[in-house]
């Protein structure tokens, strides 16, 4: 399969998992985009992401292991306890280094990652969450040109991670979630 | 062609990376970018430095100075008990098999600062090994196997590192391992009476021994796959037929050479167990 051209990377904490499955739920399974997905979640929580996501999407659900390659059709979910980072050559590489905004994953580190492999072919996308973490990543993406997608904070759960990412990217794009999801739907390529 | 940014830092890590080990002997060349990449950056702004050339300069021309680049690239992170589940099917399912031979050896390849080290040590304590186990500890890193020997830990830790221990089928106080002190807690060195700690670098060193279980855990997220072949052998030839493997819980055997010849007996622990 051909690499992908371009990335989509979601960020989200508190309100973080209702926010995503929302914006994913409506795109079909050869959603020609690679999607990463970096949620916070407690740190002893195993969680069973996979299979909230995997029962309610058409695109497949997959934890990220380490080496694989990003593929179109998939959603790839961060790890607890890795910072998830991207190689030039499209695959993953996992981190278990220092915690970054008190998290692992962090967003920011993931958000940064993309942006230095993808440029401005980077889609970021911050959501609901009670965290600084994300804002200085998307930041990034922004300055490397790639689009930066705010969670309408009126919508979100929890303003914290909206209003940061607001605060220091004023050129950022501000949606709604049925716009995310509209925007997420005009960039499938047939 | 106009090179950018990051392409001059990419292609300038590359030459650092060669000096390195013109220079002081360590081989980078296998690690996995994008984390020598950030780990540098964060070097870079750790110590107020504005290039790599200022680095450069630094590294070269004082030796402290690179021990603590070393430090910093190699990601030292650790925990007690890491994953208890790993732990405790240790436990129950490897070391009852190791229990039949008469001296059992080990090896922990990036042991870190020790907190694997004394984890293990409790456990083979606990089902009544210790006497007859030989623990080689090894490390890339001067600085933390110096710590590993003294096996003292931040008090602070002790509440995690307890719930970890029982989490992983322990039966004892967990706190009568050890002594608190002034904010840390030093463990009971007759734990490691039998461990031998020295420097070994998965990327270079050879074989030096051969072990009836292997511990190589969230060290071979930081190499290639070229790299991560390398030690997969390493690891093959330093292993006795029907010997254990355990890895980080994401890291696989699956991609490797090696595969073939070892089996899973607990998938979701990462536990190998080497056919013949
Ligand atoms: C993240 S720590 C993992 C510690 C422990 N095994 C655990 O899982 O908690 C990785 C360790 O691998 C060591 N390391 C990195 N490169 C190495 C190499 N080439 N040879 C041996 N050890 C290495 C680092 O110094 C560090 O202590």
């Amino acid at each position: 399969m051909a690499a992908a051209s371009n990335v989509i990377v979601i960020g989200g904490s508190w309100g973080g998992i209702q926010a995503s499955l929302t914006i994913l739920k409506n795109l079909p399974a050869n959603y020609s985009i690679p999607i990463i997905l970096v949620l916070h979640r407690l740190r002893t929580t195993e969680g069973n992401l996979q299979e909230v996501f995997g029962k309610r999407l058409a695109l497949k659900a997959v934890e990220i292991e380490e080496k694989e390659a990003l593929l179109p059709g998939y959603v790839y979910l961060a790890p607890a306890n890795y910072h998830v980072l991207i190689e030039k050559d499209h695959t993953f590489s996992l981190d278990d280094s220092e915690l970054e905004n008190y998290s692992r994953p962090s967003i920011d580190v993931t958000f940064t990652s993309a942006a230095e492999v993808f440029k401005d072919r980077t889609i970021g996308i911050l959501l609901s969450g009670a965290s600084k973490d994300g804002s200085s990543g998307l930041k990034y993406i922004f300055e490397k040109r790639g689009t930066a997608i705010v969670q309408d904070p009126e919508e979100a759960e929890i303003d914290t991670m909206p209003l940061a990412a607001i605060h220091s990217i004023p050129g950022c794009s501000v949606l709604n979630l049925e716009q995310i999801q509209a925007f997420l739907l005009s960039l499938h390529d047939h | 062609m106009k090179l950018n940014n990051d392409a001059l830092f990419e292609q300038d890590v590359e030459a650092l990376i060669r000096e390195i080990h013109a220079q002081y002997g360590y081989d980078f060349s296998g690690y996995a970018r994008a984390s020598v990449y950030r780990r540098i950056k964060r070097f870079l702004s750790q110590k107020h430095l504005n290039s790599l050339d200022d680095l450069r300069k630094g590294l070269f021309s004082d030796s402290f100075f690179f021990e603590n680049f070393l430090q910093e690239v190699t990601v030292n992170v650790t925990e007690m008990f890491r994953d208890p589940t790993f732990f405790l099917s240790l436990r129950t399912n490897v070391l009852p098999i190791l229990s039949t031979y008469p001296f059992i050896k080990i090896w922990d390849a990036g042991c870190s600062t020790g907190e694997e080290l004394f984890s293990l040590a409790i456990l083979l304590k606990e089902e009544g090994l210790l006497d007859r186990t030989k623990i080689y500890a090894t490390d890339i890193n001067q600085k933390v196997l110096k710590q590993a020997k003294e096996g003292i830990f931040s008090a602070t830790n002790m509440p995690a590192y307890t719930s970890g221990y029982y989490a992983a089928g322990g039966k004892q106080e967990f706190s009568s391992y050890y002594r608190s002190n002034y904010g840390s807690a030093k463990f009971d060195s007759s734990l490691v009476k039998n461990v031998v700690i020295y420097p070994h670098n998965l990327a270079t060193d050879s074989s030096f021994n051969e072990f009836h279980l292997i511990l190589c855990r969230n060290v071979l997220i930081y190499f290639n796959r070229e790299l991560q072949e390398r030690v997969f052998r390493l690891f093959d030839e330093s292993m006795v037929s029907l010997g254990y493997l355990g890895l980080g819980k994401k890291e696989t055997l699956a991609m490797s050479g090696i595969s073939s010849n070892y089996n899973l007996v607990d998938k979701s622990n990462r536990i190998y167990r080497k056919a013949n």
